[in-house]
């Protein structure tokens, strides 16, 4: 205990100390506490459920294990579901668009300062403030839908939040096996670009994994059925509208992010590509889109963990109400306060903790340790 | 020249995306209510209607009072706690700082749906269920994360011989902070400023499980309330959107700049 | 003497009351078109107890829906309002009543002379092993039709009096290019209709054994009802989840529907907003297959333990089960008086036509409106009706009320 004796780290430590606890209590012990709520009955028992001080029972896993595979909780399923869709597009969207306007304004074009000033102010905006605004938008015969009419096209049908279509439905039976895949065709192409780099240690851990993965998915995975019967999930087109709304706010957030990095792109690197006669779009894919890449993953984790934790914006545009707009954390709202099911909104809380765990961890794992290798 | 036609068309495209709402908005919140037809939702007014920003006004004022009461509070007080404990990152490390720091960050990224159940019960007992100030200690904990990581970025660039400089001065922990590295923080300052006035402003969840009480009300729950009421006539909510977004919306530009910093420093490194 | 002295402890009972002061906060969700019902009342209140600052905390949605979910983060966060509004019945029964937060309010409903001037079935209603726990300030009907007269003269149809009669008209407008001729809203309206339809298929005494556990929701009888319900739904809106109560109930007006069901605070909307005369401008019928059944729910006031201002809050219970406070408040509702006593002159042909039903009609309560299932069961029916629109299996959504009536010890 050297750095006791000095005074001024102690001091400093004293200084950090009370922002320590705070912290400490208000993350640490309260996802303990409501992990360890949602292990109890509260709720329940409807004598106990709103008492002063309810009396619990310990319950175990029981309400993950309704959460994924009793018979009414299927509206829980489609949450995350319709969080997975919600993210990927949203995630997409906001990329795509942010990188061509950042593209655009790197050229410097006239009036850059105003075009950046209007492509970002969304962002100081409240999602309540703009799932209002978007509501509107999306009346059903108002609105976006009459937007054609203006240059004489016939009116837009679609019934933006409102609409019940689902598409690209899959049945949660076939989930277990369709996750392995994925993460097995991940694993794989971590392996491939090991072995490119020749790091052969992880390549063969990456291939046997993979292996073990697939060989489970074709195997017991196809016998996992966590329902007795087909259940289908698949994504809401109600969606459609919401995804808009995001991407309209957040664009401005990936805009400035790439900006920032394609001004930081020596000007020099740029000249010595079109010396050696790339044209424009060359230049982009082999010079300037792969020096974006971390920025990419960066915003992208920005990003999903912003979607992952959407609510006040479908609160505001579509109600809490509204099921085939919901997600987990405005089910976990809804269950906690309206249905008075405090243990199960207390699962749904962990499990979304975990699904935004397992985006921020490793993320904030690599760049620390990026930061004190430097 | 044609890449230029194309930029500019690009420009203009997104220009329109990005400003239509902003147009629908005010022009339905300048319409009599009996004049806001599905079928006429792009047209101007006919008769320009004032008495929705009257009416919004007068129900919105104490809620924005309210919003600023709370959001200057806790902004000050997170800004201050994180210079502080920003500082004591980036000059005064004690063994663990590596390990503590993540662990403090992570509370940055959580779904607070994951622990709003404890925490309204813990305001509860600790005697500030249901007032603002409840809410204010939400958002000074919950700030603590950001506003620390940036001071401590903030402050990793100034140069340790300055802070050895001030030692052989004789100036101690405090010392150094008050005489070389708080007058240095001013930009600092306004980038945590600006981004904790947004975040808490616009916040909803803490808003609406913590304080519900309507006279306590910050502006976002009242807009929510208002717009998700029943029957709703589109001009009131339009208008009330308006007066909500209208701080942040100043701040931003006129402090854009700024509001950049702490939207890059929000991603952990920018 | 007797009698005397009886005066002077009034008197100074009263003059205690009139030097009540200080703050009473009083919760409803109670806005807009109700808004101004509430304020006669606080009106009243502050006539007879000037001193008295009251609050009126007000949060709106459809049905008491936000207005729920604020009150429960304030009674769980120890912060309870002075009195609030809630549904009289289970809603009020299965929360807070059995979590043991509400006074008792019998001593005041004997005290007041209020046992023998509310119906002795409401009385069972609000009551919890034998206690009273909250005032009623009005009733509501929830299975009523509403439709234009003369627009269905013009497409020559009556209204229909079951539900296989309904499916009847329904195709005879769909054939005259009505496309949708049900005008339905938003998530709970539907419900609401639900609650209808499943009075409407299985009558009054099999409609209250749900509610009791005799009869269960996978029971074939009940599955028939969903049945219809999905055939029922198949002449109303697409568009339905975007609008509000009023909305749907504006498309009959305007004539894009023939029918709503909605409950009998639609005859004020349309009354004082619309300015339509009853009878006229519209007109209504029991909602299919319900004839001479009355499916009620009433808005009541309740006293939460450990209130700022007690004394406040019950002169305002006072004043709201007076015979004079209700009939202030209900003809500006457009409910009738949950008294037995109101007078009929104060109120439009509407509602007189209600007073009459609700003396003579059988009377069951609303499951939506928190009359007889918990609001456990209540808030998780949205998901049966969302399992049986997405697939629209009868069986299973059955299945899952049933599922969830056994989860919240329904009737137990």
């Amino acid at each position: 205990m050297r750095w006791l004796k000095n005074r001024d780290t102690l001091y400093g430590f004293l200084v950090i100390l009370p922002s320590l606890v705070l912290l400490g209590i208000f993350v640490y012990v309260f996802i303990f506490q409501t992990f360890y709520t949602s292990l109890t009955d509260w709720g329940r028992d409807p004598a106990q459920a709103l008492a002063l001080d309810p009396q619990l029972r310990f319950i175990g896993l029981d309400n993950y294990r309704e959460l994924f595979t009793g018979f009414v909780d299927v509206r829980f399923r489609q949450t995350l579901v319709n969080a997975f869709f919600f993210t990927i597009f949203f995630i997409l969207g906001s990329l795509l668009v942010g990188l061509g306007l950042a593209m655009v304004l790197d050229r410097s074009p006239r009036g850059e300062g105003f075009f950046r000033t209007i492509f970002l102010f969304p962002m100081s905006l409240s999602f309540i403030v703009t799932g209002t605004i978007w509501r509107w938008m999306l009346q059903p015969e108002g609105g976006v839908n009459r937007l054609p009419t203006l240059v004489g096209l016939p009116e837009g049908e679609f019934a933006w939040l409102t609409s019940r279509e689902q598409i690209w439905q899959v049945s949660w039976n076939d989930l277990p096996f369709i996750t392995a895949l994925v993460v097995g065709a991940i694993l794989i192409f971590i392996a491939i670009a090991a072995f490119r780099g020749s790091e052969n240690r992880r390549a063969w851990i990456a291939t046997g994994s993979a292996a073990l993965l697939l060989l489970w998915a074709f195997t017991l995975g196809r016998n996992l059925q966590p329902l007795p019967y087909d259940e289908m999930h698949g994504f809401n087109l109600a969606f459609i509208g919401i995804i808009l709304a995001a991407i309209w706010q957040m664009s401005g957030y990936t805009m400035a992010l790439y900006l920032a990095g394609l001004r930081g792109i020596p000007e020099e690197l740029r000249e010595a590509a079109r010396v050696d006669g790339a044209s424009d779009w060359q230049l982009y894919r082999r010079v300037i889109l792969p020096l974006l890449a971390p920025i990419t993953l960066s915003a992208m984790i920005i990003l999903g963990h912003i979607s992952l934790k959407i609510f006040d914006l479908i609160f505001a545009m579509a109600g809490a109400d509204n099921a085939p707009t919901d997600v987990p954390a405005l089910l976990m709202f809804i269950t906690t306060f309206r249905a008075n099911q405090f243990a199960e909104g207390a699962a749904i809380g962990t499990i979304l903790l975990l699904l935004v765990a397992i985006v921020i961890v490793p993320y904030l794992y690599s760049q620390l340790k990026s930061e004190v290798r430097r | 020249m044609m890449g230029r036609i194309f930029q500019y068309t690009v420009l203009f495209t997104a220009t329109l995306f990005f400003l239509l709402p902003v147009y629908l908005v005010v022009v339905t919140a300048l319409k009599e209510p009996a004049a806001i037809t599905l079928d006429t939702t792009w047209q101007l007014p006919q008769v320009w209607y004032w008495a929705s920003f009257v009416e919004a006004w007068t129900a919105f004022l104490p809620k924005m009072q309210n919003s600023f009461f709370l959001t200057i509070i806790a902004t000050l007080l997170s800004a201050i706690l994180g210079s502080l404990n920003g500082y004591v990152l980036a000059k005064w490390k004690f063994p663990g700082a590596n390990i503590v720091f993540p662990l403090m960050l992570f509370g940055m990224f959580i779904p607070y749906q994951a622990v709003l159940i404890p925490l309204f019960q813990f305001v509860r007992e600790i005697g500030l269920g249901g007032s603002l100030w409840g809410l204010i200690l939400v958002h000074v904990v919950y700030g603590l994360p950001i506003t620390t990581l940036i001071f401590r970025n903030y402050y990793a660039e100034i140069p340790d011989e300055m802070i050895e400089a001030g030692r052989i001065d004789g100036a101690g922990f405090f010392g150094i902070y008050s005489r070389i590295v708080f007058p240095l923080s001013v930009p600092g300052f306004v980038v945590v400023i600006i981004w904790q006035f947004t975040q808490i402003w616009n916040e909803f969840l803490f808003a609406v499980t913590l304080v519900s009480s309507p006279d306590q009300q910050p502006v976002t729950v009242a807009l929510a309330q208002l717009a998700g009421g029943e029957a709703v006539q589109w001009n009131l909510p339009m208008a009330g959107a308006l007066l909500a977004a209208l701080p942040t919306l100043l701040v931003y530009i006129l402090l854009g700049r700024y509001f950049i910093r702490g939207l890059l420093a929000g991603s952990v490194k920018g | 003497m007797r009698k005397f002295f009886l005066a002077l402890v009034a008197a100074a009972l009263g003059s205690l009351a009139l030097a009540q002061s200080g703050r009473l906060e009083i919760f409803s969700w109670w806005a807009g078109d109700e808004g101004p019902a509430l304020e006669a009342l606080i009106n009243l209140y502050k006539q007879r107890h000037p001193n008295v600052t009251v609050e009126n905390a007000t949060v709106t949605g459809g049905a008491g829906v936000n207005a729920r979910a604020v009150l429960k983060t304030r009674m769980l966060g120890g912060d309870p309002p002075d009195s609030f509004q809630i549904h009289a019945g289970q809603a009020l029964i299965s929360t807070w009543v059995v979590a043991d937060r509400m006074e008792d309010l019998t001593p005041l409903f004997t005290q007041e002379g209020w046992m023998n001037r509310f119906p002795r079935g409401l009385l069972d209603m609000i009551s919890y092993r034998g206690r009273i726990y909250s005032v009623p300030v009005n009733i509501h009907r929830s299975n009523v039709m509403w439709f234009v007269p003369s627009r269905l003269r013009e497409w020559g149809v009556q209204p229909p009096r079951t539900w296989a009669e309904f499916l009847t008209v329904c195709r005879t407008l769909q054939g005259r290019g009505l496309e949708a001729p049900l005008a339905l809203g938003e998530n709970w309206t539907q419900q609401h209709l639900w609650e209808s339809v499943a009075l409407g298929v299985l009558g009054a005494a099999d409609y209250a054994n749900l509610w009791n556990g005799r009869l269960r929701f996978n029971d074939p009888k009940v599955i028939e009802v969903w049945n219809t319900f999905g055939r029922v739904l198949d002449c109303a809106n697409r568009d339905a989840a975007g609008l509000s109560w009023q909305h749907a109930v504006d498309r009959v007006l305007e004539g894009r529907a023939a029918f709503n069901i909605m409950g009998d605070w639609a005859a004020g909307y349309m009354t004082t907003t619309k300015r339509l005369r009853p009878g006229e401008g519209f007109g209504w019928a029991p909602s299919p297959g319900t004839a001479g059944v009355f499916m009620m729910l009433s808005d009541s006031f309740g006293l939460p333990k450990g209130v700022k201002n007690r004394a406040n809050a019950v002169n305002w219970l006072r004043l709201l089960g007076s015979r004079e406070g209700q009939d202030t408040f209900n003809p500006l509702k457009g409910s009738i008086p949950a008294r037995t006593d109101g007078d009929p002159a104060r109120y439009n042909a509407y509602l007189q036509s209600a007073m009459r039903d609700w003396r003579t009609n059988r009377i069951v309560g609303s499951l939506v409106h928190g009359a007889v299932a918990p609001e456990a069961f209540q808030s998780q029916f949205g998901t049966v009706l969302e399992i049986f629109l997405s697939a629209r299996n009868a069986q299973a959504a059955g299945n899952a009320a049933q599922a969830i009536a056994t989860q919240v010890r329904l009737g137990q």
